[in-house]
């Protein structure tokens, strides 16, 4: 707990002391990698960093990070991370989460955080699963999943982060998945950069609860055809030989041979949309009908919620001043007893 | 309306100003009538002149209930004297209803003989019938015990406002202050600061605030011309203590409280909050005062509001938030939070009537056990609670510079009756409020988290400071050193750390007065709101020459050290609270004293006479 200059800041500053308990192959430990990575390279000043987190395995988080930290109660960090932010704007703050956390006990925080664009970087693991509790379906759980208390199968329809945040008027939005590290440090890096609430899905993998349940994502022989990288201005491509793409046809998304269609009529990908719709129908491509795409789906400027609080405090100040006491006690009708 | 000390006819008025101590009076109309609104002011015309006030505000939880319906009626109470009161009032002098349901719902309270000015254009069939009035009480002869007046008082408000050209509508709708006019006249208190308010309130509608003006005058001018009145009233000036002063209600001196408390602190006030009646006041006079640094932040649920209150105190602000019974039954998960990682922070609880959505418009005091006991595990803090409107002020600060220096979450209980009341409040002179000391960790050579300092608080280190980075949480913590453990010994001994810590702040909590006798027959104990009724009870009774005396508890955890001791004194205890025996539990559970209640859950505060008639009882009537 030695003071350290904000810059040169090496991958192991990031590190705490205390030991990480995951399970081994579990995603959540190239998540911490990946992150404490990108920080490190952004230079990011360790003492201004404040990770929060709600309950879960994810959410476990803070205690490896070399920053300062916040372990919450469940669902909760958004609210957490909220309240840090208005305190100290200066801050940096991330929210880590998970697809129980986030989304079932923590549903409403979570998208209320987003529709205020608080300056928050919010990193959703979604396993599908609930890991910590041993093994129940999730929010984001396939209908019909096998779980400890879901014997018969469950009967919830899952819900898909990407969509939710995107209704919820979020301004920054995107996924990744754990074992592609290259492109999970590309996402995390840029929600680092942006202004206002940034929100990251990553898909990780639970090895104990719910193992391979990215496997359509992972494997090395069908990924390429099951994941679609987006890249701004740049036609919705994928396939082990780019030989597939994505177009509109009429209302609905279709896959398409590239080589059959003309080449306008496949999608380009503009992440500064105003209109979030395309990015919802992207975000509504799922396994094993389309390829899921990956990367950032949105990328919007708006205003800040920590800037607007605090430009109606300065408002208020240009108007008459810094408050003093005496004023304020002295307002409205007041009388005096000799 | 009592002690008649002098009765002389003022030259030129067509009535005689009869002097007298006091007078409580009450106007009553539908909630869309404005009867707050002329409450209120009232009120700061009395205050103006000099009077010690008391007020009473009582309106139904619906917004617009169906027009003329009793469950419609609206209510303000003010109790105006020359000398020092601590009520609105058990009964009324003076009622002014504004129609057949304000008239039923209300005269219970009129004493026998008061003054009854009844709006006689409302009492048409239709609203007779939607009072559930049988016959028409302005002709049945029912009303006799009254001084009654018949007065049309919508006809008289649309001819005097005729020339500003206003719609029948948005004209009738300036009678409220037609009445008001007729109440000045009534208690003899000058028009002025009304006219100025009225003027200022309708700036921008200029027709609007004339005709209100004409009402009003109008209003006065029927007391002053005709002769339909027997007899004015005057009330001579109060002799309070020399100063300024301005009427508050408690939810406002809340308010004032925290932004004074953060001031004194040097810090920013973060009040994160979600709207909850009584609360919600609260919230709104904290918005209007951004200048002094206070970031307001409307939450999305009351759960939120608190987890916000956490991170903003954990990032060094002075943060609370403000909230009422079934709020507070959401937070309180995240108020364990704060004892967990012993983070400085401040709860209002506004009590209304539980239990669930209950009676969110009336009053109560049965949040106490959910203060002391509430939450999961073995999780104390501090507690303390308002005695009347203008006393929210200083316990607000109380409860900051309690949170700071211990570091604990405080949770500062006041109720609706309180918080929507109003009284005059000395304006204190800024130099006379002591500095909130606040000490930040700063050295990374000695900084643990949870090291204890001589109060047994632990550091408040936030982040931005230069190589204090540590991670705390609501997993239990090692003694020290902050990091998780499991370990069940350091579990033991940090749970008796953060009790001891609260049993602590027993430093800053004065010892227990006593009202009255040190020791002797009995000893009424009251918290919080019902202040102003017992000791105006306990008052009258030692008056009679009854042996009883009053404790009133600011603090309820912890309670002062010598409370035990007093309590011992005394041969009976008897605790008045608005709920079913909370504090008697918690006294009984911590003193082994065989105390008795008397408990009343009716959504209203207690009438000073059923405090009188329970002390008669247990002393076997007058001594
Ligand atoms: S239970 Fe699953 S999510 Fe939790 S640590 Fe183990 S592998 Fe990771």
């Amino acid at each position: 707990m030695s003071a350290t200059p904000p810059t040169g800041v090496t991958v192991k500053d990031f590190k705490s002391d205390q030991q990480v308990k995951w399970c081994p192959g579990c995603g959540d430990h190239s998540i911490l990698t990946q992150l404490q990575k990108v920080l490190a390279a952004n230079g990011a000043d360790r003492d201004r960093t404040v990770f929060v987190s709600g309950i879960g395995c994810s959410s476990r988080f803070p205690y490896y990070m070399e920053t300062y930290g916040f372990h919450g109660i469940h669902g909760r960090a958004p609210a957490v991370a909220t309240g840090v932010k208005c305190a100290n704007p200066e801050l940096d703050v991330w929210v880590v989460t998970g697809d129980g956390d986030a989304l079932s006990i923590g549903g409403n925080h979570f998208l209320h955080t987003l529709r205020r664009n608080v300056g928050l970087k919010v990193v959703l693991f979604n396993n599908r699963i609930y890991g910590l509790t041993k093994g129940q379906y999730s929010p984001t759980s396939e209908f019909g999943t096998r779980t400890r208390s879901s014997p018969q199968g469950s009967i919830d329809h899952p819900m898909h982060p990407i969509s939710v945040a995107i209704g919820a008027e979020v301004t920054f939005v995107a996924r990744a998945i754990d074992t592609d590290v290259q492109h999970l440090q590309y996402v995390l890096k840029r929600a680092s950069e942006h202004r206002g609430t940034a929100f990251v899905e990553v898909y990780q993998n639970c090895q104990v609860f719910n193992p391979g349940a990215f496997g359509f994502a992972t494997d090395r022989t069908a990924k390429a055809d099951n994941v679609l990288y987006l890249e701004h201005g740049q036609p919705l491509i994928f396939g082990k030989n780019r030989e597939k793409g994505i177009r509109l046809n009429g209302d609905l998304l279709e896959v398409v041979p590239v080589d059959k269609v003309p080449r306008d009529d496949l999608i380009i990908h503009d992440e500064r949309n105003p209109d979030p719709s395309m990015a919802f129908r992207l975000a509504r491509m799922h396994y094993p009908d389309f390829p899921e795409p990956m990367g950032v789906f949105l990328a919007q400027q708006k205003p800040v919620y920590e800037d607007l609080l605090m430009e109606q405090i300065h408002a208020a100040r240009a108007k008459s001043g810094p408050g003093q006491l005496a004023a304020l006690f002295a307002a409205g009708e007041t009388w005096t007893v000799e | 309306m009592s002690t008649a000390t002098s009765e002389k006819t003022q030259p030129g008025r067509p009535a005689p100003a009869r002097e007298i101590d006091r007078a409580a009076v009450r106007f009553a109309g539908d909630s869309g009538d404005g009867m707050q609104l002329v409450g209120s002011q009232f009120t700061a015309t009395s205050a103006i002149v000099g009077n010690d006030i008391a007020t009473f505000p009582d309106y139904p939880a619906e917004i617009r209930a169906p027009l003329g319906t009793l469950a419609g009626v609206s209510g303000f109470q003010v109790n105006f004297s020359s000398h020092h009161i601590h009520t609105p009032g058990d009964r009324v002098d003076a009622l002014i209803a504004m129609n057949p349901a304000a008239l039923k719902a209300n005269l219970g309270d009129l004493v026998e003989g008061g003054v009854l000015i009844v709006n006689s254009d409302e009492f048409d069939e239709s609203n007779l019938q939607r009072a559930q009035y049988q016959t028409n009480p302005l002709e049945d002869g029912s009303l006799s015990r009254y001084q009654l007046y018949k007065i049309p008082i919508t006809q008289q408000t649309l001819a005097a406002v005729k020339e500003t050209g206003l719609g029948p509508r948005d004209a009738s709708r300036c009678k409220n202050f037609y009445a008001l006019g007729l109440a000045y006249w009534l208690y003899d208190r000058p028009l002025e600061p009304t006219r100025r308010w009225i003027n200022s309130k309708f700036a921008k509608v200029a027709a609007v605030a004339r005709a209100n003006t004409l009402a009003l005058e109008a209003g006065y001018a029927l007391g002053e011309t005709t002769e339909i009145f027997t007899t004015r009233y005057r009330v001579k000036p109060a002799k309070l203590a020399p100063g300024t002063y301005r009427n508050l209600t408690g939810n406002q001196a809340t308010a004032l409280g925290l932004i004074t408390a953060a001031q004194l602190a040097g810090k920013p006030l973060f009040y994160g909050s979600y709207p909850i009646t009584p609360a919600s006041d609260i919230l709104h006079e904290l918005a209007l005062h951004k200048s002094f640094d206070v970031r307001v932040f409307q939450a999305e649920d009351e759960i939120a509001a608190m987890c916000a209150v956490v991170g903003a105190a954990f990032a060094g602000a002075i943060a609370c938030t403000g909230t009422s019974g079934p709020g507070m039954a959401l937070k309180q998960e995240a108020i364990g939070l704060a004892v967990m990682t012993e983070l400085p922070c401040v709860i209002v609880d506004v009590q209304r009537g539980g239990p669930s959505t209950g009676l969110p418009t009336k009053t109560e005091q049965s949040d106490l056990w959910q203060a002391v006991l509430g939450r999961n595990g073995d999780c104390p803090l501090p507690v303390l609670a308002a005695q009347s409107p203008a006393d929210c002020f200083a316990a607000a600060i109380e409860a900051v510079r309690v949170a700071v220096k211990y570091m604990t979450p405080v949770i500062l209980l006041t109720d609706g009756y309180i918080a929507n009341g109003s009284e005059p409040w000395r304006v204190p002179a800024v130099r006379e409020l002591a500095p909130i000391p606040v000490h930040h960790a700063t050295d990374p050579a000695t900084f643990q988290p949870y090291l204890r300092d001589a109060n047994g608080a632990r550091p408040w280190a936030v982040p931005g400071t230069p190589g204090l980075r540590h991670r705390i949480g609501g997993l239990e913590k090692a003694d020290g050193a902050g990091n998780v453990c499991y370990v069940p010994e350091n579990h033991q001994r940090m749970t008796h750390l953060r009790a001891e810590k609260v049993a602590r702040v027993v430093q800053d909590v004065p010892a227990q007065e006593v009202f009255g006798d040190a020791e002797g027959d009995l000893l009424v104990v009251s918290w919080g709101g019902t202040f102003g009724a017992v000791r105006t009870a306990i008052e009258q009774a030692r008056e009679k020459g009854q042996n009883v005396s009053h404790a009133h508890l600011r603090w309820l955890n912890p309670m002062p050290a010598n409370l035990g001791a007093v309590l011992r004194r005394f041969r009976r205890v008897l605790v008045c609270e608005l709920n079913m025996g909370q504090l008697r539990q918690l006294l009984r559970g911590a003193y082994l004293v065989d105390a008795q209640g008397l408990n009343k859950v009716q959504g209203r505060p207690f009438m000073v006479s059923e405090i009188c008639d329970r002390i008669d009882q247990l002393l076997g009537g007058a001594a």
